[in-house]
């Protein structure tokens, strides 16, 4: 199975919480995530983040619902680099 | 995370930390004076037995506690409910389920407690000098002067509590709400003192 090395994700998200406590609560989805977040856009209510992750073996369904249980909504996937593993014998 | 750390970052998300403090101060400072009221009416009343003042302050204490959890939560709800329906209008989508929808679901039954709580809690300690007079204690000070000491000592902390918020003297500001107190003592005696 190809494991996903690096994610960059857009994101929508409200003001709360804010970005430091939105990407540590990625982080925490893995153990050993990296995640670097930028805020592109201010709105009244809402920001848009362009969100980088990177891991040994990102599980994507729970980035994705660490967005999701902070209020935030993923728009797309912007880039991805997924590394095959060697096949076993 | 723990329950506390949780009901901290739903605060947080929410900014409701103020409004809570708010909350407390208004409706610990209505208790405190309500309770001061109550018991300069018995005192310039005469003399009446202490079971029946200790009834009549903690109905009153009651009262105010259940008053303020249902008024709290009643408009709080709609708040949260409010502030929702605008960020899933911005957002395009439903958050019920996130930590906005929990927000808005625990934050006000926090509010309601904190709310009920002040002047359920600040009577309460006031009318302890008589529930422990009333239980057999005895005191050299008449239970009711000390509970009127009482108040007047808590009506003080508020203002100090609402000093340091501020960021101005605390002294000052203990002053203040003390001089209300004072005000109100001074317009019992002189209304209800016949």
């Amino acid at each position: 199975m190809a494991l996903v090395k690096r994610l960059v994700l857009d994101v929508l998200k409200p003001h709360q919480p804010n970005v430091l406590e939105f990407s540590q609560a990625i982080a925490k989805a893995g153990g050993d995530y990296r995640v670097c977040a930028t805020v592109l856009e201010i709105d009244e209510n809402t920001e848009t983040l362009q969100v980088v992750v990177e891991g040994v073996a990102i599980d994507f369904d729970a980035v994705q619902s660490s967005i999701s249980d902070l209020g935030g909504s993923l728009h797309s996937i912007d880039e991805v680099e997924v590394q095959g593993e060697p096949q076993a014998g | 995370m723990s329950l506390l750390e949780q009901t901290r970052f739903l605060l947080r998300i929410t900014r409701t930390h103020d409004i809570m403090r708010r909350y407390f101060v208004v409706n610990g400072f209505d208790g405190a004076l309500t309770m001061l009221g109550l018991i300069l009416g018995f005192l310039v009343s005469g003399a009446t037995d202490l079971s029946v003042i200790i009834n009549v302050c903690l109905g009153a204490a009651i009262a105010l506690g259940v008053s303020g959890v249902s008024s709290a939560y009643v408009s709080e709800i709609a708040e949260r409910e409010r502030a929702l329906g605008k960020l899933e209008d911005a957002m395009i989508t439903n958050l019920r389920d996130s930590a906005h929808g929990e927000a808005a679901r625990g934050v006000p039954l926090l509010v309601a407690f904190v709310n009920g709580f002040a002047p359920l809690a600040i009577s309460l300690l006031i009318l302890m000098p008589l529930i422990a007079a009333n239980a057999g204690f005895t005191s050299p000070v008449s239970p009711l002067y000390a509970a009127v000491a009482i108040a007047l000592l808590l009506i003080f902390l508020l203002g100090v509590f609402l000093g340091s918020i501020a960021g101005i003297s605390w002294l000052r500001s203990g002053i203040q709400t003390l001089l209300v107190a004072i005000l109100t003592a001074a317009l019992i005696y002189l209304f209800a003192g016949y």
